[in-house]
């Protein structure tokens, strides 16, 4: 049997990384639900996000934690354009699936030319630090990951469900042409909340460059899990892909102490499927 | 004019004409030798992807400044398999049937490795290889790796390794074997499970995951949980960085760690990796700088690799391997003066070849030769040799805490 400690250190571990997945999941469910579209280069934004914290880091001198004040804005108005772009060619929401998996590619070329396809590391000075607290540790990357996913969740969540703004995101959501009719600025609204999602990459991207050494091509290997976690969470719901993830993150962290690590990716597929099977009509 | 002098001028003129038309025939330059290969150059496998193809431009200039093979200049199409073994295998079979190469140089790595070797066994033609790392899968008799691991490195590799580790005053007498499932790796930390329990090492702990797992946190609560004297990471690329990040994170160090493939680079600029114990051929010190052709190499590499923008521009087993490969197509078409590939192999069956990574032979099982696997240590934020003592850095042992 595994001792307690062993057992809760995982669950800790776990559950920060559950919240990383529900951080990055929560700007692509957003761009699921509230605009209709599967924003694939979401994973390329949070990766290109994660390789300009690490040039601005080890360029200025900088404190990463400033990356945050940085790069959101900067991927705000990225998100803004491209989605300026495909509502310009009325591009259907499975062409935007093959626009941004395109996009996705370009992006990982670019970063591949700028900081060439070996592996880079953010050496900070947080990378270090941790808290013990009776003999569990809490690192405090993941743990300001975790903490930074929980305060936007909550904050996009008392967003869209007391302000008026929040309101008519969701009508343009259910019904755009009623929600048009009722003079609600459907284009603005829908520019600033693509451009939230992408802002949101920045962020993950952010947390990702504090976590992990960063090479363009793992980008992919985050895709399976992330969709896995915005499906469980349901779509355009700010909480639901964190809850999600943190499920998945605490499953597979403590499926990993009885079985061989090689099993856990197992555990967040078969809560998907069992999902699919058996709450097929809430996705 | 008499018919007897315009007979000779004619035939004056004739000759002159004969000849020059000769000088210019000689004097047209060759055509190309085209040598078709694949790299990684994008996906998983791709920063160390990178680092052969500054290898492969580096010899084919220094092949090319010399005049080439047969006079011939090389022209080396080059395509990128995406770090997937499927693509290699059509990549392969379009260089020989539509890019018509008239040679073939190996991809990086294993999985690539074999899907190129059953192309080239369907069309009879030679492989030289670097960095295949499962001989006995190796079934192709026309196949030969610069990868001198011997035809049993699941047995040789972790014997040197443990060899090496009781030459230490305090040596292991535990063991936490935790691996990728990356086929060679794999193939490796299962033979050293096996070479640990002959050595009357006591297995604590044995656990695998998916190459590209993300949650390190729990395998490094596990080693640490399990106590053990040394651990044998099974790695490739930054799978054990990411699992000494982790176990850093939760205070614990441990005591040996041994990898497999592990990212040069950023293992040595890694705090938490010093004393990161891993296997090697070839390290930028004597006496392997000394190796045939070495020197030049190494001087060279480290310009390209910093134009290139590496952070580790320094030459390791990889880079070794790969300038290696060439270096034995290169011996073979000279020491045969073709370009047939039933000639090159015959001859390359038969005789050794000096490289920068040694001498290599293949005329033992599966095609493979001496196992020259060696024992590196990051020490200082620098790979160095360590063992057999006769090999290491000048001034330099393994060193254990």
């Amino acid at each position: 049997m595994p001792s307690l400690n062993l057992l809760i250190q995982s669950a800790v571990s776990g559950i920060l990384l559950g919240g990383l997945y529900g951080l990055i999941g929560l700007g692509l469910g957003l761009s699921w639900g509230f605009l209709g579209q599967i924003n694939l280069a979401h994973f390329a934004f949070v990766f290109l996000s994660a390789y300009l914290c690490f040039e601005i880091t080890n360029k200025t001198g900088l404190d990463p934690l400033v990356c945050f004040l940085i790069l959101p804005p900067i991927f705000f108005l990225v998100g803004v354009g491209l989605h300026w772009l495909t509502r310009r060619f009325s591009i259907s929401p499975l062409n935007s699936l093959l626009l941004t998996f395109g996009l996705t590619v370009i992006v990982e070329a670019v970063i591949q030319l700028i900081w060439t396809a070996d592996f880079q590391k953010l050496q900070t000075v947080y990378g270090d630090k941790k808290v013990a607290i009776g003999g569990i540790y809490f690192p405090f990357v993941e743990s300001l990951g975790f903490v930074i996913a929980f305060i936007v969740a909550w904050l996009i969540h008392i967003v869209m469900r007391h302000t008026d703004l929040g309101k008519a995101v969701r009508a343009i959501a259910q019904d755009p042409q009623m929600a048009a009719a009722y003079g609600i600025p459907q284009k603005k609204i829908s520019l600033g909340m693509a451009g939230l999602c992408t802002a949101l990459a920045g962020i993950s991207g952010i947390c990702i460059a504090l976590i992990y050494s960063l090479n363009p091509s793992q980008m992919y290997s985050w895709i399976g899990v992330i969709f896995a976690v915005v499906m469980l969470g349901g779509l355009g719901n700010p909480f639901g892909p964190l809850i999600a993830g943190i499920v998945i993150g605490l499953s597979e962290a403590v499926a990993m102490v009885f079985v061989n690590p090689s099993w856990a990716p197992i555990v967040s597929f078969s809560l998907l499927i069992g999902l699919l099977l058996f709450r097929p009509g809430k996705l | 004019m008499s018919k007897l002098k315009e007979f000779f001028f004619t035939s004056f003129i004739s000759m002159v004409i004969f000849g020059f038309s000769a000088w210019m025939v000689q004097a047209q330059p060759k055509p190309p030798i085209k040598i078709g290969s694949t790299l990684a150059l994008t996906g998983p496998l791709s920063a160390t992807g990178i680092v052969h193809k500054i290898v492969g431009e580096i010899a084919i200039e220094e092949i090319n400044r010399k005049g080439g093979l047969l006079g011939r200049k090389i022209e080396w199409v080059l395509k990128d398999d995406q770090s997937k073994a499927d693509v290699a295998r059509t990549l392969y079979e379009q260089l020989i049937t539509s890019d018509k190469v008239d040679l073939l140089m190996g991809p990086y790595a294993t999985g690539a490795i074999l899907s190129a070797m059953g192309v080239a066994q369907r069309y009879d033609k030679i492989l030289i290889h670097h960095t295949f790392g499962i001989p006995n899968q190796a079934k192709y008799d026309k196949q030969f790796s610069t990868w001198s691991l011997g035809p049993h490195p699941d047995k040789t590799v972790p014997v040197t390794v443990f060899d090496a580790l009781a030459t230490v005053q305090n040596p292991p007498k535990t063991i936490a074997i935790v691996t990728s499932k990356f086929p060679s790796i794999y193939f490796m930390s299962v033979g050293a499970r096996e070479v640990a329990k002959a050595k009357n090492l006591k297995e604590v702990l044995y656990l695998e995951w998916d190459f590209g797992n993300k949650d390190f946190g729990t395998i490094a609560a596990r080693v640490k949980d399990a106590k053990p004297d040394m651990v044998w990471i099974g790695d490739i690329g930054t799978e054990g960085i990411q699992l000494l990040e982790a176990m850093r994170k939760i205070d614990y160090s441990p005591r040996i760690h041994t990898h497999i493939y592990p990212t040069p680079g950023l293992m040595a600029q890694s705090p938490e990796a010093d004393g990161a114990i891993a296997i090697s051929l070839f390290q930028e010190h004597p006496p392997f700088t000394a190796n045939f052709g070495a020197a030049d190499f190494v001087r060279i590499y480290h310009e390209k690799a910093q134009a290139a923008g590496l952070p580790y521009p320094l030459v390791d087993v990889q880079a070794a391997t790969s300038y290696s490969a060439w270096q034995v197509l290169e011996a073979a078409v000279k020491a045969t003066k073709s370009f047939d590939d039933a000639t090159l192999a015959k001859w390359l069956k038969t005789n050794k070849v000096d490289t920068v990574s040694g001498k290599l032979r293949w005329d033992g099982e599966f095609n493979y030769g001496d196992d020259l696997m060696k024992i590196a240590q990051v020490q200082n934020r620098r790979w160095v040799m360590v063992y057999p003592k006769n090999l290491a850095a000048p001034g330099v042992k393994l060193q254990v805490k």
